[in-house]
């Protein structure tokens, strides 16, 4: 039976990105939805999306002429950041829906370096700056999601190019080079866990500020914790649960929780707990 | 306490600058650069 993570993922996948005339027609969706940001990674170039991605948009505006500083977008990011922290990442966004599945393959599994959790910092200090460097058009560049954003190849570039034909007469090397990048994160994530997430997300890495202090927080009970270690054990990102419940790495998928046989393990939404026994993977 | 307040003035923050946006005119501009298709994004710009 497919958990509850599971089933919120499929529908936030598909209420995200539901307008369908947009995959059959090759045109995007152009109604006032698109102001408001998802408060995940989803392209907003992406036929069926119904709202803005919130890393285009913060670096689109930078870019711009008008704004270099977007408080609309920046500020969204912060209520998302402190409502939800990065249970968007593990409950809401659809590249870490599709890295979820890919890491159900049949492949060899891999642990991630500590280190390589700090790119993310870097690529998200790129996404707030580097837009502000003008070039000979007086607009500065999109770089991530020009180089680097496997989300866009897949949900804009790939839908686009089988249903709007004149975008294959204007594609180039730039295209290529996103759908080997694609792949690559592609593989890469079916061999380690929320690979992409971990290492390269910016919008990750600006969540992570928030699990420290975001409503939803994950509390462990020390005197009904005895230490069996199963938390970590079962935790998908490595994290060591007991030592810091809210790790910036953490993506509230809860295995932790569900793990523990003492239910010292709990999470709080706003101070309030919840029931015990709830069961998420069931 | 203090742990509890923390959230609460983020939160606090947030609304404010996305107030700010509103009034400096900001959600046009998201709108207009989101209901264009992005040459970036697809890998042609």
């Amino acid at each position: 039976m497919a958990s509850l993570r599971s089933v919120v993922q499929t529908l936030s996948t598909l209420g995200f990105n539901s307008y369908l005339p947009g995959f059959l027609n090759g045109t995007i969706y152009r109604g006032p939805l698109k102001a408001i940001c998802l408060p995940s990674l989803n392209c907003y170039s992406c036929p069926g999306a119904v709202g803005s991605c919130p890393i285009g948009s913060l670096q689109a505006m930078a870019a711009g002429l008008a704004y270099h500083f977007s408080f609309y977008v920046f500020g969204l990011l912060m209520v998302f950041g402190v409502t939800l922290g990065r249970l968007s990442c593990g409950w809401l966004c659809p590249f870490g829906f599709l890295q979820d599945l890919l890491y159900r393959l049949p492949t060899p599994k891999f642990s991630l370096p500590n280190w390589c959790t700090k790119i993310k910092y870097v690529l998200l200090s790129g996404v707030l700056l580097i837009p502000l460097i003008p070039t000979s058009t007086g607009i500065g560049v999109l770089y991530f999601c020009q180089w680097l954003c496997p989300a866009g190849t897949l949900e804009a570039a790939i839908p686009l190019y089988f249903s709007f034909p004149p975008i294959r007469t204007a594609i180039g090397a730039l295209f290529g080079w996103r759908i080997l990048w694609l792949l690559a994160i592609l593989l890469f994530v079916s061999l380690i866990y929320r690979g992409f997430c971990r290492t390269l997300c910016p919008l990750g890495a600006f969540y992570s500020f928030f699990n420290r202090y975001c409503f939803f927080r994950i509390h462990l009970y020390p005197n009904k914790c005895n230490q069996c270690g199963r938390c970590s054990a079962a935790c998908p990102m490595e994290l060591p649960v007991t030592a810091e419940p809210n790790h910036p790495e953490c993506i509230r998928c809860l295995k932790c929780t569900n793990s523990c046989p003492t239910g010292a393990i709990q999470f709080k939404y706003a101070g309030h707990t919840t029931k015990e026994g709830i069961n998420f993977e069931a | 306490m203090k742990k509890e307040l923390v959230p609460k003035i983020l939160l606090l923050i947030g609304i404010t600058f996305i107030g700010f946006g509103i009034y400096q005119g900001e959600v046009m501009e998201v709108l207009q650069k989101a209901i264009q298709i992005c040459l970036e994004c697809i890998g042609i710009g």
